[in-house]
């Protein structure tokens, strides 16, 4: 069996780095999500579809919840952080933007390690990600 | 979390002995199946698209979500599990939400477990970067195709795909043997460019453990499918990445467990944002199941110490098959 390793059985710099990123923006992010949720269920701030409403909506598909409730799709979400239930996105998209942000982060080191393939790598999964998240991907609803 | 899946890993290998948890997840089930049973009664069921006439009050579904997701997190644990495997299926099976929902929140449910657990594997060296920004790279990439299919197509067609899915699952988890420690003559030449290769120690016998993988290209093709049904359904894909990782391309079981659990923060953001945006997540779905399956998991944990793994497995897959016969009939209309 020929294999050429490390003998060192320590984590690699960048994946340190970033696991480091990963572990604080997850506490942000859930503890973001609890406090706002909170917020919303314990009535602090107004909710845009009433708590007796939400019942009538989870039933039916995303195209016919979004026309009911006249919400917009994509990122419409921040123009409605004003309500009680609009808040819990904030977590939502902090959780869901962690990634993007580590992977961005252990790009110089990558670079610096002259590791460039990964390097290349970790910045294709950075445009992914980002375009993911951008909403510019539209889906033909059903 | 890390400790967790140190655990799980752990009993994997070997059998604890338990059946006290027989009697309340048979309970917790029957909570599942009268409510549900009432919610079809009130107008749920047949017709996908009608809307279920609720006279329960705001916070019972909520409450009951909560209650169902812990108890999800606690048997997820034992019978070494995602969540998310679990979550999609009896949830769209039993509860009166619409499956474009239980997918976002799925997604979000497998995510927060895997964004909770990978810090710690990648600190332990367990979960190893390398080998999964190549093949994460690949799956999220397919899980943004999977969830624009999965969004785009008519809900029936998704229920159908959805349970043959579950019930392949199923098949998967009867058949399929796990290696601790495959053997892996040569790293193939894909993997030596990449680097692919990794030491850890092994706990229990304090051995320093080399490992590298072969057979890269074809898993990495296999990874396009997982994307793709990780995406479509909002399952997670552990059930998919650890046979991939360990029996096909060599990794060790713990590695091919750790990454495999740190890949689904990757896979499952891509198709998180997809779902996000399309406005298919409710807080008041996601909230309460979160909170639910990662309690559920600290107890589960816990409770490893005295279970019976294997009896607790075949639990699950037999709740798991009759959840994917019932996304089949709701799917064709029975």
């Amino acid at each position: 069996m020929e294999k050429k390793f490390t003998a060192s059985t320590a984590p690699t710099e960048e994946q340190l780095l970033y696991a480091k990123i990963l572990q604080w923006g997850m506490l942000i992010g859930l503890l973001c999500l609890f406090v706002t949720f909170a917020i919303y269920v314990l009535g602090i701030m107004d909710p845009y579809i009433p708590l007796d409403k939400i019942s009538q909506y989870w039933g039916q598909s995303v195209h016919n919840y979004l026309v009911k409730a006249e919400i917009e799709d994509g990122w419409y979400w921040v123009s409605m952080l004003k309500y009680g239930d609009f808040l819990n996105f904030i977590g939502i998209a902090l959780l869901a933007g962690i990634t993007i942000i580590c992977y961005l982060a252990i790009v110089p080191t990558l670079l610096k390690n002259g590791d460039t393939v990964y390097a290349v790598l970790a910045l294709l999964e950075v445009i992914i990600l980002t375009v993911a998240a951008s909403g510019i991907i539209s889906v033909g609803g059903h | 979390m890390a400790k967790k899946i140190l655990i799980l890993i752990a009993i994997i290998k070997g059998g604890i002995s338990m059946r006290r948890l027989f009697p309340a997840f048979l309970f917790t089930l029957f909570i599942i199946f009268t409510f549900s049973t009432a919610s079809f009664a009130a107008g749920g069921g047949v017709d996908l698209e009608a809307v279920p006439v609720d006279s329960h009050a705001w916070w019972f579904w909520p409450l009951i979500l909560l209650v169902v997701t812990f108890v999800m997190g606690v048997v997820a644990v034992l019978a070494g599990v995602g969540g998310g495997v679990l979550f999609v299926p009896i949830i769209s099976g039993f509860f009166p939400f619409h499956l474009d929902f239980v997918r976002g929140a799925g997604l979000l449910v497998a995510l927060a477990g895997a964004l909770a657990a990978g810090p710690g594997l990648l600190k332990l060296n367990l979960a190893s970067l390398r080998l999964a920004i190549p093949v994460a790279l690949i799956a999220s990439t397919c899980a943004i195709l999977g969830a624009m299919i999965g969004l785009a197509l008519p809900t029936d067609v998704i229920q159908i795909s959805l349970g043959a899915t579950i019930l392949g699952i199923c098949i998967l988890m009867l058949t399929v043997k796990k290696s601790e420690i495959p053997d892996v003559p040569q790293a193939d030449k894909l993997a030596s460019v990449l680097k692919i290769y990794g030491v850890y120690r092994e706990e229990s016998t304090g051995e320093k453990i080399n490992w590298t993988v072969h057979r890269t290209p074809m898993g990495m093709g296999l990874f396009v499918l997982i994307g793709i049904m990780a995406g479509m359904f909002g399952l997670g894909a552990g059930w998919a990445n650890v046979p991939v990782l360990n029996l096909l391309m060599g990794a060790p079981l713990k590695i091919s467990v750790a990454t495999s659990k740190f890949l689904l923060s990757i896979t499952d953001t891509s198709a998180a944002w997809i779902y996000m945006n399309q406005g298919c997540v409710i807080p008041m779905m996601v909230v309460p199941s979160l909170v639910g399956i990662m309690l559920g998991s600290f107890v589960g944990v816990r409770v490893l110490k005295i279970a019976k793994p294997t009896f607790i497995r075949w639990m699950v897959i037999g709740i798991l098959a009759f959840a994917g016969l019932k996304a089949l009939s709701k799917g064709l209309g029975f």
